[in-house]
């Protein structure tokens, strides 16, 4: 058995699902509607648990290149990435560039000293991107947040449920384009989910084959 | 569905929750010089109200964090919401 050599390259975990979210897309537009949903790439991600009171966190702001969040349920944007919000004393900080291995060691020395933590959580997530005109009325299917701009504006995230799935939500634009993170192993539940949910915004024709 | 109001995400489905008992049960300070029944009560008896009953919960599906909560056992109306630690508020209509 010959061996064949193939060139590694960095494959998205909801791939095999484009054809899928391209066949959407294309099907809405038809109707008059916008809905764009495709894989956002993979990004570097980190946890970061501090004191927010303690005094680690000017040496973390500038490391980042940002300032945390303090306000629940919002978020930052750094050169290349974004800084979440968790909870009180935590945060997703993600890039978009860093090497794999550099994002943790170059956090954990900052706030290692002051009972904080920066551990790698990479592959806990897998992101999606929701735009469009329709990608509000897509996530209020399932989804019990108002995602109003008015309340949901973008700079604003949210740890929720969408479907039966917990993701956490990102608003990146006013109303009109999300980032979605979920759960690795929930990740193609989600993309099932979305494209089922989708099925009113297609028109007459029953999709085939999703 | 009820919506519960997390001190840090604000108003979420209930759904979003956990229930974690009976709130401000502390630990004995020294569990070495308890009889066994002492023992036993700390471990297993809880208050079982009919009215306003202070718990704790987690809101689990968002921020992960503990609170506590004053909920009505017979209306399940969440009174009032307070974080891990603090006094339990007064309640109006409660016997706090």
């Amino acid at each position: 058995m010959t061996a064949e050599t193939r060139p590694l390259r960095p494959a998205h975990p909801l791939e095999s699902w484009e054809p899928a979210f391209a066949a959407l897309t294309r099907e809405v537009a038809a109707q008059g509607g916008d809905l764009v949903l495709e894989p956002a790439p993979q990004a570097r991600a980190t946890d970061l648990r501090l004191d927010p009171a303690g005094p680690a966190r000017p040496a973390v702001a500038a490391a980042l290149g940002a300032g945390l969040p303090t306000h629940p349920n919002t978020w930052t944007a750094t050169d290349d990435g974004e800084i979440v919000w968790l909870g009180p004393d935590e945060w997703l900080v993600t890039s978009r560039y860093a090497r794999p291995d550099a994002a943790e060691p170059a956090l954990r020395p900052l706030v290692a000293g002051h009972g904080g933590a920066a551990v790698d959580v990479t592959g806990q997530r897998v992101a999606l991107r929701l735009r469009g005109r329709l990608a509000r009325e897509l996530l209020a299917l399932g989804c019990a947040l108002d995602l109003h701009p008015s309340a949901f504006p973008g700079g604003h995230c949210a740890q929720t449920l969408l479907g039966q799935a917990g993701v956490l939500l990102l608003a990146l634009g006013d109303g009109d384009d999300y980032l979605i993170h979920v759960r690795s192993s929930f990740a193609g539940y989600l993309a099932e989910w979305l494209l089922d949910a989708a099925t009113e915004f297609r028109g007459a024709a029953p999709a085939a084959g999703t | 569905m009820q919506l519960i109001d997390c001190p840090w995400c604000g108003p979420r489905e209930e759904l979003e929750f956990h229930y974690g008992g009976q709130a401000h049960v502390s630990y004995p300070p020294d569990p070495q010089a308890l009889t066994d029944e002492q023992w036993g009560h700390f471990v297993f008896f809880r208050d079982n109200p009919k009215g306003p009953f202070p718990e704790r919960w987690v809101h689990g599906a968002g921020c992960r964090r503990w609170f506590n909560a004053v909920r009505d056992t017979r209306t399940h109306e969440f009174l009032a919401v307070y974080p891990i630690g603090a006094a339990r508020p007064g309640v109006p209509g409660g016997d706090a």
